[in-house]
């Protein structure tokens, strides 16, 4: 005997079969994402210190290990490029270090294919903090070497952060695949 | 997590050629940072046009974001606020009350001043500012100490010009777009302020640090004449910044000089004020001329 349908399920706003996700909302809202992060310089919090997380480059991370094969392995390229464009970074920097970032992020998902959130959040940790180091000495911190104390801080955060911003990632996700389109 | 399986191309030949350049284009990208990196750092103002028309592009949101900043907002006293509400509205109050009867007391003072001043027949050495704008930003992930400010060319602000806040100098502008521009703060660890001190005019260079801390490089090597809590202020030399502005707080000794703290935060100020270049020679100069002629 055939189940009926429950009431409150029968006027649902939208029918919820005959639909898929928007291939332009699927597509565009990781970039989006990620580029809001870069913005972030501009957001109004004006700090005497390196402080911030990098959110853009947190969630490029965050979606490499969400959703593997979603971003081409070139997206550091275009996405670096806009970061620099806020970042006050000499430009170039992210430029480069994104794209080492997205390369070497493939070859660990090659590499590792199994992995969980520990190993996930491991890699990222010592992605991220290489990352700061690194990006800190394109600005010239080996001129002033007691501004590594004052980084640890921002690594400690950024590293604390990394989690929160998966987890916004996650969110993206479910978003950018709500089926919206008629087929 | 499970490997994803659209990672091998098969035996499609078009598959096998777009993931071979797909990896490419990854490391023309790495090459392409490369090369970028080592012209911007040898050629500071390559894309400063670019960076300040990506600024002037998100500047509408970036301001009305600002608008809302009212006090201290830095991210921790920003979380801090909303603990101490209650404590710190009773205290404004009390100070604001104190505040009203010094302000009375100071107007009696300045038409004194005026008064005296325009029996001796001085000229005004204060600067009309160029421009009042927020601080709509800083690059609070880097390194560098940068601040965006919501005035730019349009507005007349150019490049070099010395930006203060009521409680002292924030640093200068160096690029400029059409409603936006990016200042230089002193605590930047490429900024070079000359300073004096307050009291007697014992020249000296004031660098950033990076950390919002600056280290006071004395001019006249020797002993050291610095105390723990001298204040300095710029001296007017070079011709960048007008004399008399609050730098710094002298908080701890070196050897050679002090470690000092910036007097006026950028995270806690609103309004920043754009002054006109200060040029060597006028006659305002002469008349501010440090007590101890020394810094060159």
């Amino acid at each position: 005997m055939p189940v009926p349908i429950p009431e409150h399920l029968k006027d649902l706003p939208r029918p919820r079969i005959n639909r898929a996700p928007s291939p332009v909302l699927a597509m565009s809202l990781p970039w989006v994402l990620v580029m809001l992060g870069s913005l972030s310089p501009t957001w109004p919090i004006v700090s005497s210190a390196p402080v911030m997380p990098p959110l853009g480059f947190l969630f490029l991370l965050g979606w490499l290990h969400l959703r593997p094969g979603l971003f081409p392995v070139w997206a550091g390229l275009p996405l670096g490029f806009f970061d620099d464009l806020f970042s006050g970074q000499p430009m170039g920097s992210a430029i480069l270090l994104w794209s080492l970032a997205t390369i070497g992020m493939d070859y660990v998902e090659t590499r590792f294919p199994w992995r969980g959130f520990v190993q996930n959040w491991l890699v990222a940790s010592a992605v991220i903090a290489g990352y700061l180091l690194v990006a800190a000495w394109f600005a010239g911190v080996h001129r002033q070497p007691d501004l590594l104390l004052a980084m640890l801080p921002q690594i400690a955060l950024s590293i604390l952060t990394y989690p929160i911003a998966t987890q916004l990632v996650g969110l993206v996700d479910r978003l950018r695949l709500i089926p919206v389109r008629e087929v | 997590m499970a490997p994803s399986s659209n990672r091998r191309p098969g035996s499609s030949r078009r598959a096998q050629y777009s993931t071979f350049l797909a990896y490419v284009i990854a490391f023309a990208g790495v090459i392409a940072g490369v090369a970028v990196l080592l012209f911007s750092t040898s050629n500071a103002v390559a894309f400063a046009s670019l960076r300040s028309g990506a600024t002037d592009a998100v500047a509408p949101a970036a301001t009305a974001a600002a608008a809302s900043r009212s006090e201290s907002q830095s991210v921790w006293s920003a979380l801090k606020g909303y603990f101490t509400y209650g404590v710190r509205v009773a205290r404004n109050e009390q100070e604001l009350a104190e505040a009203r009867v010094r302000l009375a007391e100071a107007a009696a003072l300045k038409n004194e001043n005026a008064r005296l001043k325009a029996l001796l027949d001085l000229r005004e050495s204060e600067p009309k500012p160029i421009a009042m704008a927020r601080l709509i930003g800083s690059t609070s992930t880097s390194t560098r100490r940068y601040a965006l400010l919501g005035a730019g060319s349009h507005q007349g602000v150019a490049v070099g010009m010395p930006v203060r806040s009521p409680l002292g100098l924030v640093g200068r502008v160096l690029e400029t777009g059409d409603r936006t521009a990016r200042v230089l703060l002193i605590t930047d660890t490429e900024s070079l302020v000359p300073v004096r001190r307050a009291r007697d005019g014992v020249p000296a260079f004031a660098a950033g640090r990076g950390d919002g801390t600056l280290q006071l490089r004395l001019i006249n090597l020797g002993t050291n004449p610095l105390r723990v809590g001298d204040a300095f202020v710029t001296s007017g030399s070079g011709g960048l910044y007008w004399p008399n502005t609050a730098v710094a707080v002298v908080t701890r000794l070196t050897r050679d000089g002090a470690f000092a703290r910036a007097l006026s935060d950028p995270g806690t100020t609103e309004f920043v004020e754009v002054q006109p270049l200060w040029e060597e020679g006028t006659a305002a100069q002469q008349l501010t001329a440090p007590p101890a002629a020394g810094a060159k």
